[in-house]
Order: C-alpha cells, then sequence, then structure tokens
C-alpha cells in the first residue's frame, strides 16, 4: 500500500510570531521555518507502518514557495520515499490544498492519506475533512492511535467527550493528532540518503487545479496583551468574586 | 524583505543542524545539572549522538560513516554547544580517529573504524599530555619497549579526558631515546591501545575533580603490555602523525566556542530584553547592550576565520596559521559573551538554573586546552611573522 503524506512549511513551535508591518500576516523573512509538528506526526506513523511491512512506498507532498522542499527533505530523512513539490507563490487555503491533494491522489492511487490534523500557523483544521468530502472517502480525524489489518483502518480519535473508536475502509484519510505517536529525529545516514531522493517538482496548472484564494483576508492583529490580575486573601473572597463580579458561578 | 527573496539553503548544513537541534532539546538545561551536580558523564546524551550517527561524520562511508566534510563536523559541534549542551563529552570521538584513518593499516582501519562509527567502541581518549612536559610533547617520558610480538609501555598521562568512558585510547610514546635519534622530531610512536584488555592491572585510571565536569584523568602505565599490532604506522613517525590531526581539533574547537558565544547572547538578550527595572527593560541602556553587542561583533569575526580555516583544510591546504587564529579568536569570543552573560544576569548568573555559571566554567576551557593561548601567539610569531623562537 502506497501512503501520501502532507508536509507544510510553517514558522517554527518556538519562533514569538510577530504581526507584518502592512498588518495582513505574519512576519517570516529571517524566521525560522520547520515542517508542521502534526505533519512530522504523521510522517512517523507513515514509517512505522512502512516498518511493519503494511506500506510500501511512502510519497510526502508539500505546497508552496521553492523552500518547501526543505520541509519535503525533512521528511525525506525521516523515511519518505520521494517527494512531490507543487510549487506556487500563490497563497494556499484548505480548499485549494485539498483540490491539489485529490488529484495527486488521482494520480499517486495511495491506499491512505495521513497528515497533521491542522497546521500549527493558521490552525484551520480542514484540509484533511476537505480531502476525505472531495474523494468520497472515510476519514478518522484526531488520530490518537491507528491500527490497519484485512482492508479496515481502526482508528482512536480524541474527541471532546472522551475517546471514540472508527472503523475506515480503506481507502481513507486519517489525520494526527498530538498523541498518536513520538516523531524520530533524522539521523546523519538518513539525512544524507535524504539528499539523493527525488523530489518531483510540478505546478498547480498541471494537477487543473486553480489554487487562487477564495477567502479575503481583512485584518491580521496582535492578541489583546493580558491584564494584570488580583490576588485574593482566601477561598471565601475568590468564590464572592467569582460569583458577584465574574458571573461566572 | 518577503520570504521568497530569501535564500532557500538547502545544503546538508542546514538539515544538519536542525536536527542536531531536536536532538539537544531532549537534553535540557535540568540534565546537565543534574550530571553536573555529581559528576557524571552524560552516558544518554552521547548514546544518542552516537544513534544519530553524528559522531561518524567524519569517518568514510565504507567504514559506516558518512563522509562527510569537517565544516559540517563543525557544524554538528557548534549546534550541540548552541543549544546549551556539552560537547566535550564525546567530541573526540570524531576526530581522535583520524590518526587511524591517515596511517593505520587496513587491517585496523577494517577492525576498528565501523565500531567507531557505529559506537559500539569508543575512542575518545588521547594520550598525550604528561606532567612533566605539556606542550613540549617530543620530552614526554612514556616509554614503548619492543618485546617479541608485543611493546611494554611505562609512563604517565594527565590531563586525559574521557579516559574512564571511552574503550580505546591514541597513545603517544617514546620508542627510541631522546639521545639516539637522529632527528628531535623522530623516535615517539603512536598506538590504538585497546583499553579494556589491560585496564585495572598494568593500566590505572584516576579521575581529577575540576573546576567543571569534564571527566578529566590521569592514566598509569605498569608494565603494560600490548600487542605489536597496536602500532599505527610506522614506528618513530608518531610526533608527525599527532601534528597532522591537530588543525582539525583546532577548528573543531572553534566552532564549539562559536556555538558557546551564540548560546550565552541569546541569553543575554533574551533576558536585557525582559528584565524590568526602573520601569523598563535593562537592555535598553548601553551599559548593558553595548558588552552584548560587542561580543557579538567579535564572535561573528572570529567565525568567519572558523570558516576560512575549515575552508583551507577542506581545499587540502596549509591552514595551520588559520586554525589557530580560529581556535584563539572564537575561544576569546566566547570567553567575552560569557562575560557579557554574566554581568546581564547580575546575582542570576550565579543561579546553577540559569545554565550560565555551568556554561561560563565550560567555556574558560578552551582558552587553555587544547593548546593555550600563549602558545598559538609563539606559533604565529614564529612561524608566520618570523620573530626569534621565544622558547
Amino acid at each position: 500500500m502506497k501512503l501520501l503524506v502532507p508536509v507544510k512549511r510553517v514558522v517554527d513551535y518556538n519562533v514569538k510570531v510577530r504581526v507584518k508591518s502592512d498588518g495582513m500576516g505574519v512576519e517570516t523573512a529571517g524566521v525560522k521555518m520547520s515542517m508542521n509538528p502534526f505533519d512530522e506526526i504523521a510522517i512517523e506513523e507513515a514509517v512505522r507502518l512502512k516498518e511493519k511491512g503494511i506500506a510500501s512506498e511512502i510519497i510526502a507532498v508539500s505546497m508552496g514557495i521553492a523552500a518547501c522542499q526543505e520541509t519535503i527533505r525533512t521528511a525525506l530523512a525521516m523515511g519518505a520515499d520521494r517527494g512531490i513539490l507543487v510549487e506556487t507563490d500563490v497563497e494556499l487555503q484548505p480548499l485549494a490544498v485539498a483540490k491539489m491533494l485529490k488529484a495527486l491522489v488521482d494520480k499517486e492511487q495511495p491506499g491512505m492519506v495521513i497528515m497533521g490534523k491542522q497546521a500549527i500557523d493558521d490552525d484551520m483544521n480542514a484540509t484533511g475533512q476537505m480531502l476525505a468530502a472531495l474523494l468520497g472517502w472515510p476519514q478518522g480525524t484526531f488520530a490518537s492511535k491507528l491500527d490497519i489489518a484485512d482492508g479496515t483502518a481502526t482508528v482512536i480519535r480524541e474527541i471532546d467527550g472522551g475517546l471514540e473508536t472508527v472503523a475506515l475502509t480503506l481507502p481513507a484519510v486519517v489525520t494526527a493528532d498530538l498523541r498518536l505517536n513520538e516523531p524520530r529525529y533524522a539521523s546523519l545516514p538518513n539525512i544524507m540518503k535524504a539528499r539523493k531522493k527525488p523530489i518531483e517538482t510540478i505546478k498547480p496548472a498541471d494537477l487543473g487545479v486553480d489554487p487562487a484564494p477564495r477567502l479575503t483576508t481583512l485584518k491580521v492583529v496582535e492578541p489583546a496583551k493580558r491584564k494584570a490580575g488580583v490576588k485574593v486573601a482566601n477561598v471565601a473572597e475568590l468564590v464572592a468574586k467569582l460569583r458577584n463580579e465574574a458571573k461566572v458561578i | 524583505m518577503n520570504d521568497l527573496v530569501q535564500p532557500i539553503d538547502l545544503s546538508p548544513h542546514a538539515a544538519i543542524r536542525n536536527e542536531v537541534r531536536k536532538l539537544c532539546a531532549a537534553f535540557p538545561g535540568s540534565y546537565w545539572r543534574a550530571l553536573d551536580r555529581d559528576n557524571l558523564y552524560p552516558e544518554a546524551f552521547v548514546r544518542a549522538l552516537a544513534e544519530g550517527g553524528w559522531l561518524a561524520a567524519l569517518i568514510p562511508e565504507e567504514y559506516g560513516g558518512s563522509g562527510l566534510t569537517l565544516s559540517s563536523a563543525a557544524a554538528i559541534l557548534e549546534e550541540i554547544q548552541r543549544a546549551g549542551c556539552n560537547g566535550a563529552a564525546c567530541h573526540a570521538q570524531m576526530y581522535i580517529m583520524g590518526a587511524l584513518l591517515r596511517h593505520g593499516n587496513a587491517a585496523q582501519k577494517a577492525e576498528y573504524l565501523p565500531k567507531i562509527a557505529s559506537g559500539a567502541l569508543r575512542l575518545q581518549a588521547f594520550g598525550v599530555t604528561e606532567p612533566s612536559s605539556g606542550t613540549d610533547t617530543l620530552a614526554l617520558q612514556t616509554t614503548a619497549r619492543r618485546d617479541g610480538d608485543e611493546y611494554v609501555v611505562n609512563g604517565q598521562k594527565i590531563w586525559t579526558s574521557r579516559a574512564e568512558h571511552s574503550d580505546l585510547m591514541l597513545l603517544l610514546a617514546r620508542t627510541t631515546p631522546r639521545e639516539e635519534v637522529q632527528k628531535r622530531t623522530d623516535g615517539l610512536s603512536v598506538f590504538l591501545l585497546d583499553m579494556r584488555a589491560v585496564r585495572g592491572s598494568q593500566l590505572t585510571i584516576r579521575p581529577i575533580r575540576t573546576m567543571m565536569n569534564h571527566a578529566t584523568t590521569e592514566v598509569f602505565f605498569d608494565h603494560m603490555r600490548i600487542p605489536a599490532t597496536a602500532l599505527i604506522g610506522e614506528e618513530g613517525e608518531g610526533f608527525r602523525y599527532i601534528l597532522s590531526g591537530m588543525n582539525a581539533e583546532r577548528i573543531l574547537i572553534a566552532a564549539e566556542c562559536i556555538g558557546d558565544a551564540k548560546w550565552f547572547t541569546e541569553k543575554s538578550t533574551n533576558y536585557a530584553n525582559e528584565r524590568v527595572v526602573f520601569g523598563r527593560p535593562i537592555g535598553q541602556n548601553q551599559g548593558v547592550q553595548f558588552p552584548i553587542a560587542k561580543a557579538y561583533a567579535r564572535m561573528r569575526a572570529a567565525e568567519l576565520m572558523v570558516e576560512r580555516a575549515a575552508a583551507l583544510f577542506e581545499a587540502g591546504q596549509d591552514c595551520g596559521a588559520e586554525a589557530n587564529i580560529a581556535k584563539m579568536l572564537a575561544a576569546e569570543a566566547s570567553w567575552e559573551a560569557a562575560e557579557a552573560c554574566v554581568q546581564t544576569h547580575g546575582g542570576f548568573g550565579f543561579a546553577e538554573e540559569y545554565d550560565i555559571e555551568r556554561k561560563f566554567r565550560e567555556t574558560r576551557l578552551y582558552q587553555v586546552a587544547p593548546i593555550s593561548t600563549n602558545l598559538i601567539l609563539s606559533y604565529l610569531a614564529e612561524h608566520v611573522l618570523g620573530l626569534p623562537r621565544s622558547y
């Protein structure tokens, strides 16, 4: 079974993001970029499936500017076999990404798409669901455990009320939550091997998709500064304040 | 400036730096503080580096390494230091094998290099310095006398780092008495000593407690018998073999100092931005800013010299002057950054939980080891500037 794993280049989780001076996005110039952490978990899961003999090939896909090659190389160093870069300077939104992924799925015919549940830059949490809908495939989102046997993927999902187990008939889309696994570090020999693995570069037009944004960003602002809190002397005062001032109990 | 005009760094260094940083994130300050308190060796850290193949960067692929250039190895060590970890625990695993690689025979290389590459064997100890001969290496008194198929070694080494945590030692000993040699640099030989076989009886290792957790020792050889096959290259040529590895060592240690300087400067700027006194961040005061900025400028200048020395080394050109200058400037830059960091933090700089005092003690070493700054100046004065030999 082939696995397709989309990987997104995002601002590194350690970076304190700043709003750009034009107020239309966050500053990325000179900022450390990394693979979306949830996508790292997706790659790790795919590599484990390959090590178990369930998967035969892992294709890492990234979309965006040429620098997304770095993200693909990271995936290749972790154990993906080859990469596809859909190169475009256009700002990509979930629906465009899902459409392009669908076109790639039609072409590559993977048995499963494993991807991060969301990207830490815009936190949309939409692409996986949109892709499943476009493909007409079952979806197992927020996966914290994945088992595959006899053409069925059993996914334990993290939901508000606890854990939900779903059985999906393959092919399917699975999106990775934080606790699915702990991604490995790439070893030096694997980084060097990754440099020899192929990355195919194509354009959105090659997939027959117009990636132009359908949503318009009006403005991006910093969150309001937290105001200083107050100290309470005892529990009674706390309860009184919560009841009378905050009116939450 | 938007993202599109940024140069894309697809060199292996970018990926190397990223992955080393990730690995080091699993070994935060608390890990090192606990080791420091109990004077313990960072086993888990060294194992993680070995398993990731990082210490085998310079070993050729045919022996199980990655066959990378010196500047890649420098990038690895710089990132380790920059992340607040201490590469001194194992950096020698990277370069001591150079003598074996360049001068060992096919059988020795096939026997040892793959195991050193995998980390199954540690070659981290370098037995050169003796109590009565510091930088005057030719005056060393440890002897190795040929006896049939063996050599019998007697003598003592000091400041032999990591000997307790290493399986193998590269040992320099005198095989021909000083008064019998034709050239004064003849008569020393290099051995790949398998310490596992002789430790406890003929070989004694005593740890020396130092101001930082560096696992250094003194080593005693008492009629220690080692097989003649342990000899690397030709008998009597050892001094030249050792010298040929020193430039690499200088450049790698300079890279570590650059990493230290970056760690200190990041700490300094973060704290100077966050710490508010008299209603404004202390970093707003030029008296706080300038030492940090000056140390940063010194680091960048030293970094250029490290890059220059590594480029010459990789091109196979003589880099003795550049490697020495790089090491001196980088060690001074890391010390200046360390000073600025302590001063910026005030009392907190002395508190263990800030890690500054630990790194401060660690980085001070590099103005003394592996060669002291004075000897570098003597080298430059004599060999580069043509001034009279001063010693």
